[in-house]
């Protein structure tokens, strides 16, 4: 199969190798380094609107009382900030990484399914497009845009959802076929053109994070239409899913939505796991500590994820034995994912390591991934989370496994292949500058959270009594902070794709690194391996 | 002093990262409460175990990371090893947190148990959510099931001290609380228990064990008292039991709030429960179950009754800004879209049949406030929207008697 693929684009000629030029070549595009590039300044984008509103917030809660906007408005800017983090920056980052370094890592030319590659790319636009419309209307005070929360609950959503949640229940579509096209994508791209000689046991971690990922995604998308699509029927026609009074039960929609919910979460930090354990064996100048045992962690983790949903429903009134059940299985996470921390620190255990800005971003994430993940331990016994739950503790453990979990890995990730897509070294001092910020004012921003969830701050409430007064003042200044931060980001990215400046990459670009999409030239040529190389 | 000034709590962070003192601290709280019943504490210990065994990892695991950090770094020469796996390491360091974490799940176990078991309750109370205040109606009280009281509680604190704009344009981006801006910005102080006092709290006897039964009118609240250490969802059309029993010797008043997101006013739906001696709570009883037996007949005699427009115009203007103001704002322009004006609108200006309907019944983001206001309280709202801020209604009907509404 990945012979056939190679010489179809052969016999072609030379003539079809390179872009169209113009704005034809991003909107016809085929090609999956464009098309993750695509996805990643589309994720960019998203992460900065998602940003402005994630400000509104901090600026409306850094002191008590109502200064700023009105409380409806907050929690139409707590939801978009959610949605629009989750679905439209995280996530497509991911894709974005699939899209670029899969084909490479695995030797192929392209993914498998290019059109259908541009199709889920293109989707996106309109689908965030409807959202950030319904924002923009709300700004203007002409209609209030989705106000529920990000996990748009029954019946707050449904019989007393404002008329914009009609626009939302369309975007969470669109963005719910895009994922499992792309989920697709990856799934058929990995199966079927790998490089001769490369099992599966010795693909690249990233790409075995991707395929389990894929899976997920494929699982549990559908389920999320199904929920949108109960919304949409109780709303307009008729039907009473999640209302009582009809017959149905607005429990079940959390069920349902956490069905999907919480294999997200994972589908949000599988390839984050990928990413940094190519970067930290890179700058360890050491293999990756327990290969296999990291792979089969990482499906354990996806297939877990598929009995624990009920944990974030601890306080609905669930039986006993849920209650237990659902501890002890969330309990369990904790062993593979333990498992991946030690062997990340057994990775760097007697190594020869560097600190560049990619190595610093992915020691980030581990430590503070996993004190996210402590506080995840915590909140999985079912006693004590009934004091946690939905107090700032939960916002300050997400935003730990979101923020310096994920969207580290993925800045990790950037830094570390940025020479390779652009063929120039990024401006490393700047890079550090962008690190060490990120860092201090992401703590600074995200710590006391815990401090205030614990001594009883609701989350997503647009004012509080005043024991909470300090800490959300520092809280705001370090959301200030690192929203600043990411503009340092913003120009290293531009610099070195637009202004093209920096030193020209070698092939290898890092000492360390190992793997095929090293062997290619940086940048790499416009269908990545024409001949399939031959792994041993 | 609960809020220390923008200056003196820089000066006081400085002073703690230099000098290391702790007294500032005790401003703050750090940690979760022990509260005062005997779950609340089981629960803050559990909570401590938990915090002293992810601190322990902590410290072996990012202690292994800095060590490896400082000694195995390349500018100091180091060369890398070539080990990559080891069988019996991972083994190992799957099984021992695997036993560890059954160390943690018994006493939670054993603990949840017990907070499962709502069984032989001395005294039951329904508590009833609805947008954005709780409804507290006593059904059992040693054994008397024909208690017959039932109250709202209702956030307290005055507006006058949540709303404090900082731009002259007002609340953005509604240009609602223009009004209210000053530019010396000398608002009216918050109290101590701003945002977490209510007109009528939830009254408990210390000592005795109280079973709620919680549900709800519309959306999904969740009904939360830290120092009890219990928080559940009160769903519309579903009972949830929650229980929890104060201490003999802890009467006091504890505060809690909503906890699940239910629309705009959410943050402003506190809880309290205030716990009185047995011999204190009977007396309360008593005496709000007279009150309340009062309230019921003079709301009745009010129907045969014909009120002057002065009487109701004063007493609508002040139930209108302790009710109805969060939404529709003093001034009547309302945060359209979702809240609309009522100044020069076409329900408060058009038949007065349609009026009492939706102050009654609700309508979208409208509770329905029939069953939370007596018909004369309605009726003077109604009277004081009717004539306020220039409304005049078409049908001429700019009067209503608590008897239109009770029809």
């Amino acid at each position: 199969m990945a012979d056939g693929a190679a010489h179809a684009h052969h016999a072609h000629g030379d003539h079809h190798h390179g872009p169209r030029s113009g704005i034809m070549r991003w909107i016809t595009t085929t090609n999956h380094k464009d098309i993750g590039a695509l996805y990643l300044w589309f994720a960019f984008a998203m992460f900065l609107v998602g940003g402005l509103l994630a400000m509104v917030i901090r600026a409306e809660l850094m002191y008590p009382g109502m200064q700023l906007v009105e409380p409806d408005f907050f929690n139409q800017m707590t939801t978009t900030h959610g949605l629009i983090m989750v679905f439209g920056a995280i996530m497509p980052a991911f894709v974005g990484f699939a899209n670029l370094m899969v084909p490479m890592m695995i030797g192929a030319p392209d993914m498998a399914l290019p059109r259908l590659n541009n199709w889920s790319f293109w989707i996106l636009p309109f689908a965030f497009g409807i959202l950030i419309f319904a924002i923009i209307k709300s700004f203007l005070g002409i209609a209030e845009a989705p106000n529920f929360g990000w996990t748009f609950y029954a019946p707050l959503s449904t019989k007393f959802g404002p008329p914009s949640t009609d626009f939302f229940i369309f975007s969470v579509h669109m963005m719910g076929v895009s994922s499992i096209m792309g989920a697709l994508n990856v799934i058929v791209t990995i199966f079927n053109l790998r490089a001769p000689g490369m099992t599966l046991m010795k693909m690249p971690l990233f790409v075995w994070t991707w395929l389990i990922t894929a899976f997920l995604l494929i699982a549990v998308m559908p389920v999320l239409a199904g929920t949108v699509t109960m919304m949409l029927t109780d709303r307009h026609f008729g039907t009473s899913f999640f209302d009582a009074a009809g017959g149905g039960d607005p429990v079940l929609f959390q069920h349902i939505f956490w069905f999907f919910g919480h294999p997200e979460v994972y589908i949000m930090i599988l390839p984050a796991f990928g990413i940094v354990s190519a970067i930290i064996p890179t700058f360890s100048r050491k293999k990756l500590f327990g290969y296999h045992s990291m792979v089969y962690a990482t499906a354990s983790i996806a297939i877990l994820s598929f009995t624990v949903w009920a944990h974030h429903m601890f306080v609905v009134g669930m039986p006993l034995a849920g209650n237990l059940f659902f501890m002890y299985m969330t309990m369990l996470i904790a062993v593979p994912t333990g498992v991946k921390v030690f062997n990340w620190v057994a990775t760097m255990w007697r190594g020869a390591m560097t600190f560049e800005t990619p190595m610093l971003f992915s020691i980030a994430f581990v430590i503070l991934f996993t004190i996210g993940g402590f506080s995840g331990l915590m909140l999985a016994i079912t006693p004590v989370d009934q004091q946690y739950q939905d107090t700032y503790f939960v916002v300050a453990h997400f935003h730990y496994v979101l923020v310096t979990g994920a969207l580290f890995s993925i800045m990790a990730g950037a830094y570390y292949w940025l020479p390779k897509w652009t063929g120039r070294m990024y401006n490393e001092t700047l890079g550090k500058v962008h690190f060490w910020s990120s860092l201090i004012s992401v703590n600074l921003l995200f710590f006391p959270m815990h401090f205030v969830g614990l001594a009883g701050m609701p989350r997503r409430t647009a004012d509080y009594a005043l024991q909470f007064a300090d800490f959300n003042w520092w809280i705001s200044i370090g959301g200030f902070w690192f929203g600043l931060s990411q503009l340092i980001f913003l120009w290293i990215a531009y610099d070195v794709c637009f202004r093209k400046s920096g030193t020209p990459a070698t092939a290898q670009v890092w000492e360390g690194a190992e793997g095929l999409e090293w062997t290619l030239s940086s940048p790499p040529p416009y269908h990545s391996f024409t001949t399939p190389p031959r792994i041993d | 002093m609960h809020h220390l000034s923008r200056r003196s709590l820089s000066v006081t962070l400085l002073a703690l990262i230099f000098s290391s003192s702790s007294v500032a601290f005790a401003e703050w709280q750090l940690d979760l409460t022990p509260g005062v019943t005997s779950i609340s504490e089981q629960v803050f210990d559990m909570h401590r175990q938990m915090l002293y065994w992810c601190t322990g990892i902590g410290i072996l695991v990012f202690g292994a990371m800095f060590y490896s950090m400082f000694a195995h770094r390349k500018s100091k020469g180091a060369k890398a090893a070539h080990f990559h796996e080891s069988t019996t390491v991972e083994i190992i360091w799957t099984i021992i947190p695997f036993f560890i974490l059954i160390i943690m799940a018994i006493p939670a176990t054993r603990l949840l148990i017990n907070m499962h078991d709502t069984s032989s309750p001395e005294v039951t109370i329904k508590v009833t959510g609805s947008r954005w205040k709780w409804h507290y109606e006593y059904m059992d009280y040693k054994g008397d099931d024909q208690i017959k009281l039932g109250f709202f509680s209702v956030l307290s604190t005055p507006l006058s001290q949540i709303h404090r704009p900082v731009l002259a344009s007002g609340l953005f981006p509604k240009g609602v609380g223009k009004d209210e801006y000053r530019e010396n910005g000398d608002y009216e102080p918050q109290g101590e228990n701003y945002n977490l006092e209510v007109d009528n709290p939830m009254v408990v006897p210390v000592g005795a064990k109280v079973r709620l039964l919680l549900t709800s009118d519309d959306v999904i609240h969740a009904w939360w008292v830290p120092d009890f250490a219990i928080k559940k969802d009160a769903i519309p059309g579903f009972i949830n039991e929650l229980w929890f029993n104060v201490p003999a010797d802890k009467p006091g008043v504890y505060r809690g709030q909503c906890a699940e997101l239910c629309g705009k006013d959410h943050a402003f739906m506190p809880v309290v429960v205030e716990a009185k001696p047995a011999a204190e709570f009977d007396q309360w009883l008593a005496q709000r179950q007279e009150e309340q037996k009062k309230a019921e007949l003079a709301a009745s005699q009010s129907l045969d009754k014909t009120f002057t427009k002065e009487e109701l115009m004063a007493e609508g203007e002040k139930e209108y800004v302790a009710r109805c103001a969060a939404c529709h704002q003093a001034n009547g322009q309302g945060l359209p879209p979702t809240f609309p004006a009522l100044a020069g609108s076409a329900v408060a200006q058009g038949p007065a049949a349609d009026h009492i309907n939706i102050v009654k019944f609700g309508k979208n983001a409208m509770p329905p406030f029939g069953s939370a206001l007596s018909p004369k309280v309605i009726a003077s709202i109604i009277t004081y929207e009717r004539n306020a801020w220039g409304n005049k209604p078409t049908d001429g009907v700019d009067m209503v008697q608590p008897r239109d509404v009770a029809q």
